[in-house]
């Protein structure tokens, strides 16, 4: 025993001092004098009656105090139940510890420490233990079946991967596709109507979205079906854009893009390159549109490439036309995947194009 | 057995101890050693209790709350009493979120203790851990339950952002719509993962019951589990004790775990209970209906995550838009770097931290008594390093609301960010290491000559000095009783049989890592400077307690260094 103790230093070794030892217990007030004694019971018994009080206080309010009253701005009913509750805790906590404090004995006592590892005598005993219990198996002598148990229990990984398949289905190219397609209707997100050029001014900003994802809208006129739940969301995801129109004297559109605005209004999509934040704050003067959620800034009259920020894309953008009547409708679908880059998401495109 | 017993506890304390023991045997464990168990007393070890407290008033709230929860993404159409958000159309999450908020007494509280009670257990879990490292209290053998610590607080802030993903609100669905943007960014298996997490497309609609099953089943079990174990350990590890006068690495001092350790614990449950309660009533926390129900295309400006998201959000925003291409394949490290490795560097470096010291210091002997952050200096000063990391993350996370309320530019704070973040570290190291350094040079006078008494004396030569006076043992001990290490002895470059020795090469290496980390070190005073520096004053004059004597006599002045 005594060489294994040896083990755990004193931590007093080759200090310039002796340990001065425990200092001499000091009596509090409410030792020496009775009548201080006697007020720190009375105070103790009166937090936690009061405590008592304000708990029932606490059933009185949930019953007494309708939950649509407001008191100085705040919901009444809430204020009532937590102000009652909350002190009534509190009360209870610090009269525990002012009892603590004050009356309890409160000596310090020393309490020796021992080393956390077992005595050698018990390691070994239980290494035996270990060994017998190997041997009489013979899971060492035997290496065949050790190894068939080994692979068996791994294999066993496997279905508790497989299993998990159905957690989702493939993406199946999903994430290159929205469900803008050719002759589909730009509408305003909030109103549901169809846009014209004529309604937009050189530096307004609109959001907008394909006309099937107007919800409730009872007179489509192409009587395709309107998404609903979650499959609206999800098309949302990823549909959504903002139309802007720029002065085109000041548009900077590469050769290829030059026929995808109409009179300066271009259609970008509103899901940020970065990780896909719908992007608000435009910037009229700079035709910058800033994403509110890592500060990405893409510049809408240069194809909506990015001028700082953590993205790495530009903005994809979806080529306009308009149709008989006047409005904004989509070419057809963006040329690359909208929202933030993925693995498969395929290669750059030309830019000199 | 129900034998006449010799101590004379009441009847009403004796009967069911003896029918349980006659059950369990349980009082061969619950016996004096464990119920006077003794547990040392310091402001900083009531962190943990915080965090510890914090959780159990989660589970209470929590679980009222899943009366009401439900966790759906089903379109419901709202007919509950916010008259805003009346006909809307919105997940059945967050329709019965707002029912929780206005339709259900005491709801509302319970929400909003819920959410501040989860703010204070990852902020309390955070400086618990903090008090750790700065103490050395993860040494031997304590490393086990350090990992385990970590654990716990990796659990909590992923419990904490699955808790508020539920409300389905459109501050909540931004963050799932971030999350889902960080696991496309992993390559192969990216798309795959966000796939199979969300059950298809974001957003989907499997996405909060599968949430709600982590937050209220899986992740909480873990944390139970986890707590537990911590807790055992540190019982039968017995807590670490701050050095003092009776302290040794062999003992603990302090008060017993009954009665005082428990009133004093268990009041602290209801003093936290309480004040959480009191925030509930009094400060308002995500109202998940001034947001909306979540809209994939629309998103609230100038929005922020609970304040443990703040540093994820700071990597994302200071990092430049890099991407390559591999094979017509991308790679998108503007978000895997921030988003994932980083992330998980950082958590490693933390995880491992106990270890890494370990190799450096070769010290492989328990450690019981904690040592001041000043007496560890380079220890101290690398965790002030992490530490801003931490702080530049987070204040990068806020940059646009910095550069809102002092009216800067936007992309040069993010630019300064970018270079601040590799620079700052190593400066606060330094100066960490200097001000430790600073004190223990301090410290080693004080010990050698004495608290400055403020009574300034005049020598016959015309010279001004202060007058010191001695220390009292008790506190000359405080400033003495730290270890110092001894430079680990190289491996031999070659061994005995002239072979050339691979453990040499490791060895100069931890050798050089060694001396960076301690060569600077003040060394402690020498029995003999101690014994001399006092055979200098001690005839003269004895601080403790007497009087200073002979305060008049320039002769007994102690020349000022
Ligand atoms: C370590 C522990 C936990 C943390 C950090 C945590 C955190 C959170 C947070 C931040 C919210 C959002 C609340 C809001 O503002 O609306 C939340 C919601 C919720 N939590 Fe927890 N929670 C924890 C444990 C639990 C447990 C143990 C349960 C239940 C057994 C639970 C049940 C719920 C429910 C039902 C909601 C949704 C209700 C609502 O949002 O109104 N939580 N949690
Ligand atoms: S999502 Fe737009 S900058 Fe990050």
């Amino acid at each position: 025993m005594s060489d294994h103790e040896i083990e755990v230093h004193d931590g007093q070794a080759g200090r310039p001092m002796d340990n001065p030892g425990l200092e001499k217990h000091h009596p509090r007030p409410t030792d020496v004098d009775p009548q201080m004694e006697k007020r720190a019971e009375r105070q103790v018994a009166t937090l936690f009656g009061l405590a008592t009080l304000l708990t029932l206080g606490f059933c009185v309010a949930y019953f007494a105090v309708p939950l649509d009253a407001s008191f100085l701005g705040w919901q009444a009913n809430n204020l009532a139940l937590g102000l009652t509750i909350g002190l009534a805790l509190l009360f209870i906590g610090m009269g525990l510890i002012h009892w603590s404090r004050t009356l309890m004995n409160d000596h310090d006592i020393a309490e020796d420490r021992h080393p956390i590892a077992s005595t050698p005598a018990a390691r070994e005993s239980s290494l035996a233990a270990l060994s017998e219990g190997g041997s009489d198996s013979g899971i060492g002598r035997r290496p065949m079946i050790r190894n068939s148990l080994l692979g068996a229990l791994g294999v066993l990984g496997l279905p508790a991967i497989v299993a998990l398949r159905d957690l989702g289905t493939m993406p199946a190219g999903r994430p290159s596709r929205t469900v803008w397609e050719k002759g589909m209707r730009v509408v305003n997100d909030v109103t549901g109507a169809p846009i014209k050029v004529s309604d937009i001014e050189i530096g307004q900003l609109i959001n907008a979205e394909p006309d099937v994802l107007v919800e409730n809208e009872e007179d489509d006129p192409d009587g395709e079906e309107n998404l609903e739940g979650h499959d609206l969301l999800n098309a949302k995801g990823k549909a959504a854009v903002i139309v802007v129109r720029i002065d085109p004297a000041k548009i900077n559109a590469r050769k290829a893009r030059q026929n995808w605005g109409i009179d300066g209004v271009l259609c970008y999509s509103k899901i940020c390159t970065h990780v896909g934040c719908p992007i608000s704050l435009y910037e009229q003067t700079t035709h910058h549109l800033l994403c509110p959620c890592h500060q990405s800034t893409f510049d809408l009259a240069k194809d909506g490439e990015v001028i700082f920020g953590p993205a790495a894309r530009a903005l994809p953008q979806l080529p306009l036309a308009v149709d008989d009547e006047g409005y904004l409708i989509a070419q057809r679908d963006f040329e690359e995947p909208v929202g933030p880059s993925f693995w498969e998401r395929g290669g750059e495109e030309d830019r000199s194009a | 057995m129900s034998q006449q017993s010799k101590i004379n506890a009441p009847k009403s304390v004796s009967g069911p101890v003896t029918w349980l023991d006659d059950r369990t045997g349980l009082a061969n464990l619950a016996n004096k050693k464990f119920l006077r168990k003794v547990f040392p007393d310091h402001w900083s070890f009531m962190l943990g209790e915080i965090a510890l407290w914090s959780f159990v008033i989660l589970l209470l709230t929590g679980v009222f709350l899943t009366f009401w929860f439900k966790p759906s993404m089903a379109e419901v159409e709202y007919h509950g009493s916010y008259e805003l958000l009346r006909g809307l159309h919105m997940s059945d999450a967050y329709s019965s979120t707002l029912d929780i908020s206005f339709d259900v007494r005491a709801g509302l509280l319970m929400r909003q203790v819920h959410h501040w009670a989860a703010i204070l257990f990852i902020a309390a879990m955070m400086v618990h851990m903090l008090r750790i490292l700065f103490t050395g209290a993860f040494r031997k053998p304590r490393e086990i339950n350090y990992v385990i610590g970590s654990l716990l607080l990796m659990l909590g802030i992923l419990e904490g952002f699955a808790g508020y993903s539920l409300p389905d609100d459109l501050l909540s669905g931004t963050g799932l719509r971030i999350a889902e943007g960080l696991i496309r960014s992993v390559p192969v298996v990216g798309t795959y993962t966000s796939f199979f997490a969300f059950g298809g497309e974001f957003p989907g609609d499997d996405m909060i019951p599968r949430l709600y099953m982590l937050h209220i089943l899986l992740i909480p079990g873990l944390l139970i589990a986890l707590v537990t174990a911590h807790l055992v350990l540190l019982y039968y590890h017995k807590h670490t004790q701050w050095p003092g006068p009776g302290r040794t690495n062999r003992n603990v001092v302090g008060e017993p775990f009954l009665p005082i350790y428990t009133a004093k614990a268990g009041g602290f449950f209801f003093i936290i209970f309480g004040v959480t309660s009191l925030m509930g009533a009094l400060l308002q926390i995500n109202p998940v209906w001034k947001y909306g129900p979540y809209n994939p295309s629309e998103v609230t400006a100038g929005s922020q995550p609970d304040w443990y998201m703040g540093i994820a959000e700071g990597l994302l925003r200071i990092m430049p838009g890099w991407e390559t291409e591999v094979f017509g394949y991308t790679l998108s490290w503007n978000v895997l770097l921030p988003g994932v490795v980083a992330p998980g560097v950082l958590f490693t470096i933390a995880l491992l931290y106990p270890f890494i010291e370990q190799w450096i210091t070769g010290d492989k002997r328990e450690h019981h008594l904690l040592q001041r952050p000043r007496n560890a200096p380079s220890r101290t000063a690398f965790i002030v390093s992490l530490m801003t990391v931490y702080g530049l993350l987070w204040f990068a996370g806020g940059n646009d609301i910095i550069a809102l309320k002092f009216d800067l530019d936007l992309n040069w704070i993010t630019r300064f960010m970018r270079v601040l973040i590799f620079i700052g570290p190593p400066i606060a190291f330094i100066i960490t290491k200097r001000i430790c350094l600073g004190l223990q040079r301090a410290d080693r006078e004080r010990a050698l000559h004495g608290f400055e008494t403020g009574i300034i004396m005049r020598a016959p030569s015309g010279e001004y000095t202060e007058r010191h006076a001695p220390l009292s043992s008790t506190e000359t001990w405080k400033l003495v009783s730290h270890e110092q290490y001894d430079r680990p002895e190289l491996e031999p470059a070659v061994d005995e049989n002239g072979v050339a020795n691979p453990a040499s090469r490791r060895s100069r290496l931890r050798s050089k890592v060694w001396a960076f980390w301690y060569d600077d070190d003040v060394t402690n005073v020498s029995r003999e400077e101690l014994e001399e520096a006092h055979s200098h004053t001690d005839g003269h004059h004895r601080a403790e307690g007497t009087e200073v004597e002979g305060a008049d006599e320039p002769s007994e002045l102690e020349p000022k260094h």
